[in-house]
């Protein structure tokens, strides 16, 4: 009697439990569809990049299913070797580095600042700091331009590590000020009557404890300088190509090789190795620095 | 070791915000002197300033005989423990423990030492190596607690520092800082909100309201001779019954009466009664002084209708009502009374307390300054 009464509830939980799979089931295929959907040129242009130029223009991508004895590294070769590729790599890792650093290091400064210390017009200024986030910065150009002419920046790396510094700032302090804000009080009261200085308490208690925030930003950041054409070009590639990153060679190539666009494809894959690494090294700081300072506690 | 004392001491935020008025209080070497009062009270505030976290307005605040009003925190000797502890979160408890000690450049083996003896009063040896988030919050609490032992200050400051803890572990918590005061024979400077933490702690408490100090005294001052009815109803629990009554004389005879009950007015408070005759003046008598039983002729007793009785034990709680008036009374639970139950309770007339309804000043209490 009692192993059919203990039967019973556990037939009916599993039953249950299918049928909530069942419900679930239609959601799970829509979204699955959705992502391959999206996934698909992207797995298209992968797989093209490591076929023949022959190949690519007689056929479609997916018939490297039948014929993967096609699969070829030539593509990845020539872009390396006569594109011009490696030297716009290692351009744009020196570039980017430098330019995700220096502003993140003087945002947690004035971050810092804005929610601990007591100055006058200390509201008044955040406020300005922030405001700069609306402005385009398109706007800045010709201004800059002129600036870096006079003191012949044009073309050189600090140029770029200047800018990227001065475009990314106003992001990087809203945020991490949000961040900081919300640490509790009393650690830096604790701190201050241990004996800690302003610059003690920066570095051993607020720098350590905002790592989550340091961290997203430092992904945004990166993105932003690895994946920006715009200021490179304005700043270095039209003056001094030697210093250009990898997007100004891809966006060379393009208009070079617009019919060769398997050769496009390599390069691409190329560009996009470093921040996917990036990507997933930080990807758990990632999901948390979004929401890091906007939500209390 | 230092005594802390506030001259006349304001603190006013801006705006017209007074935090703390005109506050006087010595704090003596080696005390252990209990900040209470209710939220927003001013206890905090006055506590910070000691800490030097909160600027004094003005007035002076003197730690020992050195005048500390613009002294940063640092420089004024104190260790503070806060409510929600305040653990450096990325630090080992060892680091925690050590880094204020380091940043004076204590030298290293003393610093050993310090640590080595905080870890062994407050039994936290096991868990030097661990971070606070793999922490209790009892146990994050002594780390606290060893963070304020390791700097030896002249004057604990501790704010509110059992009341994120389980009841238990509270009293447990409570016992461990009266032994390490007894151990340091140190200033404490205590803030609670909590009464019976209060008069169970302190050697004595200062009582707190809307930024004035009330009274200070050792516990059983305040308990017995309570200077007003604020903190009267503050101190004690469950708080002591207020009743309004109507001061009358008659014949030579002076009276309280209100609609519900009469009380004769003990010949100690006669006078002070009769002056306000016609006035209302606000009786005030403890729940645990309230007697079953029969009432001996000239005694003042209380009729009331039984609403809840709380069993706590060997002793029973009793809410009673007679017309307007709830009533507290803590009575031996072997009487056994029950919701319904009419009671008559012997009002033990020389503990009354009496009140000037304007005022809320005690009489009794002036009563006994005057003599």
């Amino acid at each position: 009697m009692t192993s059919v009464a203990a039967a019973r509830p556990a037939a009916r939980s599993y039953a249950g439990a299918f049928r909530r799979r069942l419900g679930t089931l239609p959601k799970h295929v829509v979204v699955i569809g959705l992502m391959v959907l999206w996934l698909v040129p992207t797995i298209g242009l992968f797989v093209n990049s490591f076929r023949p130029a022959a190949a690519v223009q007689s056929s479609g991508w997916w018939t490297f299913l039948i014929h993967p004895s096609q699969l070829t590294l030539s593509n990845y070769r020539y872009v390396l070797a006569q594109g011009g590729l490696l030297p716009a790599f290692v351009n744009s890792l020196f570039i980017t580095i430098p330019a995700t650093i220096i502003p993140l290091f003087v945002a947690a400064f004035a971050a810092y600042a804005f929610a601990w210390m007591k100055f006058p017009a200390k509201n008044v200024l955040f406020v300005a700091v922030v405001g700069l986030l609306v402005v385009p910065l398109q706007t800045t150009f010709i201004p800059i331009l002129q600036l870096y002419g006079t003191f012949g920046l044009n073309g050189q790396f600090l140029a770029l590590w200047l800018a990227h510094t001065g475009y990314g700032l106003p992001f990087a302090v809203y945020l991490l000020r949000n961040f900081m804000g919300s640490l509790p009080s009393e650690v830096f009261e604790s701190a201050e009557i241990d004996g800690a200085s302003p610059v003690t308490a920066f570095f051993r208690l607020a720098l350590p404890m905002s790592v989550p925030a340091i961290a997203a930003l430092a992904i945004f950041q990166f993105l932003f300088v690895w994946n920006d054409l715009l200021v490179a070009l304005i700043y270095v590639g039209a003056t001094n190509p030697d210093n250009a990153p990898l997007t100004v060679i891809l966006a060379n190539l393009v208009s070079s090789l617009g019919s060769g666009w398997w050769y496009l494809a390599a390069a691409a894959f190329i560009a996009m190795s470093v921040p996917l690494a990036v990507f997933f090294a930080l990807q758990r700081y990632f999901v948390r620095g979004i929401v890091s300072g906007s939500v209390k506690g | 070791m230092a005594t802390v004392t506030f001259d006349h001491v304001w603190k006013r935020y801006s705006g017209d915000v007074v935090a703390v008025q005109d506050l006087n209080l010595d704090i003596r070497d080696e005390e252990f002197l209990v900040l209470v009062g209710p939220s927003g009270c001013g206890k905090t505030t006055s506590l910070r300033m000691i800490a030097g976290l909160e600027e004094v307005t003005d007035g002076t605040l003197k730690i020992g005989e050195r005048v500390v009003n613009d002294l940063a925190p640092k420089d004024r000797d104190v260790a503070m423990v806060f409510q929600s502890y305040a653990l450096y979160p990325h630090m080992s408890v060892r680091d925690n423990l050590s880094f204020g000690l380091k940043l004076r450049k204590v030298p290293k083996p003393e610093i050993e030492r310090r640590v080595q003896e905080a870890a062994k009063i407050l039994d936290l040896g096991a868990l030097l190596d661990r971070k606070p988030k793999q922490l209790s919050g009892g146990q994050r609490q002594r780390v606290a607690l060893g963070r304020a032992i390791v700097r030896e200050p002249a004057v604990f400051l501790m704010d509110e520092p059992l009341s994120n803890l389980d009841a238990k572990l509270r009293a447990q918590t409570r016992a461990q800082i009266l032994r390490l005061h007894q151990r340091l024979a140190t200033t404490f400077v205590y803030v609670t909100h909590d009464q019976i933490e209060a008069m169970t702690m302190g050697s004595r408490i200062a009582v707190m309201s809307a930024g004035l100090l009330q009274q200070v005294g050792p516990p059983q001052e305040l308990y017995d001779h309570p200077i007003n009815k604020f903190v009267a109803g503050f101190i004690g629990s469950p708080a002591m019954n207020f009743i309004e009554m109507t001061a009358s004389r008659s014949d030579g005879k002076v009276q309280l009466t209100s609609q519900d009950f009469t009380f004769p007015v003990p010949d100690r408070l006669r006078e002070s009664v009769a002056a306000l005759s016609g006035n209302t003046v606000t009786v005030g008598i403890r729940p645990e002084h309230l007697e079953l039983g029969e009432a001996k002729p000239g005694d003042a007793t209380l009729r009331a209708t039984t609403d809840v009785v709380e069993y706590l034990g060997d002793e029973e709680q009793i809410h009673l009502r007679a017309g307007e008036t709830e009533i507290i009374a803590l009575v031996n639970s072997s009487a056994r009374v029950r919701p319904g139950d009419v009671l008559e309770l012997r009002v033990p007339i020389d503990r009354v307390h009496m009140f000037d309804d304007q005022s809320g000043l005690s009489l009794t209490s002036r009563e006994l300054a005057a003599a």
